[in-house]
């Protein structure tokens, strides 16, 4: 009986990403040809159609190593993991792993870090939308010293903090120059950086921020009082620069809720 | 059986009026900004579902303000309504939620399958046609209308190869799915042309084989050329070139078939600039104005009577 059967579309299925085997039964052509051939026409589809989805996302991790070695290395990633969602737009999320651990790109230590960028960058395009407070709404509770200490900061769902063993905004922005080559050339790959990923408006911006300011972000993000925030960003970078650091979250409309709690209105 | 149960009326009219016998194109986001700053003169547009099951940011901003200003046509790739597995429901209430956000005119889905346990395969695959797939076909498309409250256009396919296992033809069976369900079609002339290359059928035949009064939409699309393994020509439906005259010739079939009804060009790959779009939909309204125009001309004896 056919519900008796292993799954004729689970045989299909593995025929598409995995090539075995290389055509499932049960296929025919009008003119008895090869149904082979016409089968791999679908093969096709599925493989180069969620490459394609891949090299949309990652333009910068592609251009570093070029096109036709990255299509080699997405089309291995398509057959071990294909997606497993409907929604395309965020299928590299498992790209910049896969990067790690694949061999041939080790020669490109930089290269997984580029794509976690890149697939932070689609994050924050099509994060939820959220209303920034205005700028005299943060002045007053600034300027509100008794309670300050205990508020927290609620930051824009698209606001993403990368750290990164190498210089990986610098190779990002190198990529956006109109003279790629020569950018690049200016750049030491292996010079730490931090990337702050924000969509102001509806624009992503990408920027380079300093350790502690992402200190304080993440510190923010997990729900630490802002008085907390601070002192635990200036032990990680003596540099830590508050002032700075709210001005820019505030530029980019990166602070959206400030809450006080009520044990420490009362 | 299978009664109808999308007859619970629409929150908004939008769903009941349809979209409009007019030209449209599917949008794209490199056409956003034009589309807002010149306001081009176009019947609706079209998405793909699964693009927009997003939270939020540019998708969202520039389709709600286009939404406003066009009729819109939601397409889905994703649902899977051939396979053999279980529709995804968590799938469907993303579905649901995106239909209730933008009212569309029309919602429509592939007689395919895409995705087979939790892996999406991101194609619109084949379907043997037997009463067995019928069964889980029709059951399956119950299950959409039932969930998004409203009748959805189901399309034909653009296939490569044939299942043995079939013991109905392509046309019979949808036409069997459009009976038992109450769905109506979505005719993809182009899918037409293209299967009917491929397994050497009669295109104008098919067209005829199919319900006309279920017709919503009409999809137009360009195709890519190969050939089988027996060196007969093999086209693929690849949205990556303008409408062909062989697709034009019969799209004028269908329309003399079914009436002036909502036609799409569709275009995925190679994006050209949106006039070149909007010129090909222009085509699609002049070849409806044409259709028309022998009805009209029979209703003058009538009119002059009164």
């Amino acid at each position: 009986m056919r519900g008796m059967r292993v799954s004729d579309q689970r045989i299909f299925a593995d025929a598409l990403l995995t090539g075995r085997p290389s055509c499932p039964p049960g296929l025919t052509a009008w003119n008895g040809s090869d149904p082979e051939r016409r089968f791999a026409i679908y093969r096709s589809n599925v493989i180069v159609s969620l490459i394609d989805a891949l090299a949309d996302t990652f333009p910068v991790t592609q251009q570093l190593v070029g096109e036709e070695f990255f299509r080699a290395m997405a089309r291995l990633f398509v057959q071990e993991h294909p997606p497993r969602s409907r929604i395309l737009a965020f299928y590299g999320e498992g790209l910049a792993n896969f990067i790690e651990a694949f061999a041939p790109a080790a020669a490109v230590p930089y290269l997984a870090d580029v794509a976690r960028l890149e697939m932070l960058r689609v994050s924050a395009y099509h994060a939820a939308d959220a209303m920034p407070l205005t700028a005299e709404a943060i002045s007053r509770l600034l300027a509100d010293v008794a309670v300050l200490p205990e508020a927290r900061i609620g930051l824009h769902p698209s606001l993403a903090v990368l750290r990164s063993g190498h210089a990986v905004v610098s190779l990002w922005a190198a990529h956006q120059a109109a003279d790629a080559a020569q950018a690049l050339a200016a750049v030491d790959p292996e010079a730490a950086e931090t990337a702050l990923v924000l969509r102001a408006g509806l624009d992503v911006e990408i920027s380079r921020i300093p350790d502690g300011a992402a200190a304080f972000i993440e510190q923010m993000r997990q729900g630490a009082a802002f008085g907390d925030a601070a002192e635990q960003a200036s032990a990680a970078d003596p540099a830590f620069d508050l002032a700075a650091t709210l001005g820019l979250l505030m530029r980019g409309g990166a602070i959206t809720t400030m809450t006080i709690p009520r044990s420490a209105t009362s | 059986m299978n009664a109808p149960v999308f007859s619970v009326p629409d929150t908004i009219g939008a769903a009941a009026r349809g979209l409009p016998a007019r030209g449209g194109v599917g949008l794209k986001p490199e056409h956003f900004r034009e589309i807002l700053a010149t306001a081009p003169d176009i019947g609706f547009f079209e998405i793909h579902a699964e693009n927009y099951m997003v939270d939020g940011g540019p998708f969202h901003h520039y389709l709600g303000r286009i939404r406003e200003r066009y009729p819109l046509s939601i397409h889905g790739v994703g649902l899977s309504i051939g396979g053999e597995s279980p529709l995804d429901a968590d799938h469907l209430d993303r579905l649901a939620m995106l239909l209730a956000r933008y009212q569309p005119e029309s919602f429509s889905e592939h007689l395919a399958w895409a995705s087979h346990g939790d892996v999406f395969l991101n194609d619109l695959l084949p379907v043997p046609y037997h009463a067995g797939t019928l069964a889980r076909v029709c059951d399956h498309i119950d299950q959409v209308q039932d969930r998004l409250r409203r009748r959805m256009l189901l399309e034909n396919p653009a296939t490569y190869v044939e299942f043995a296992a079939s013991t109905m033809a392509e046309t019979e069976f949808i036409a069997e799915v459009v009976r038992r369900t109450g769905c109506g079609l979505l005719l993809d002339v182009n899918n037409v042309h293209v299967a009917c290359v491929n397994h050497h059928r009669d295109p104008y035949a098919y067209i005829d084989a199919l319900p006309a009064e279920a017709v919503g939409q009409i999809h137009l699309a360009g195709f890519a050329q190969d050939v089988d393994a027996a060196g007969e020509p093999l086209l693929i439906d690849s949205h990556g070139a303008p409408v062909a005259q062989a697709v034009w010739d019969l799209y004028r079939h269908a329309l003399a078939r079914v009436g002036p009804v909502a036609t799409l060009i569709e275009r995925d790959n190679d994006i050209p600039a949106l006039p070149v779009l909007l010129a090909e939909a222009h085509q699609a309204e002049r070849l409806m104005g044409e259709a028309l125009a022998p009805s009209i001309a029979r209703g003058f004896p009538c009119g002059a009577c009164a």
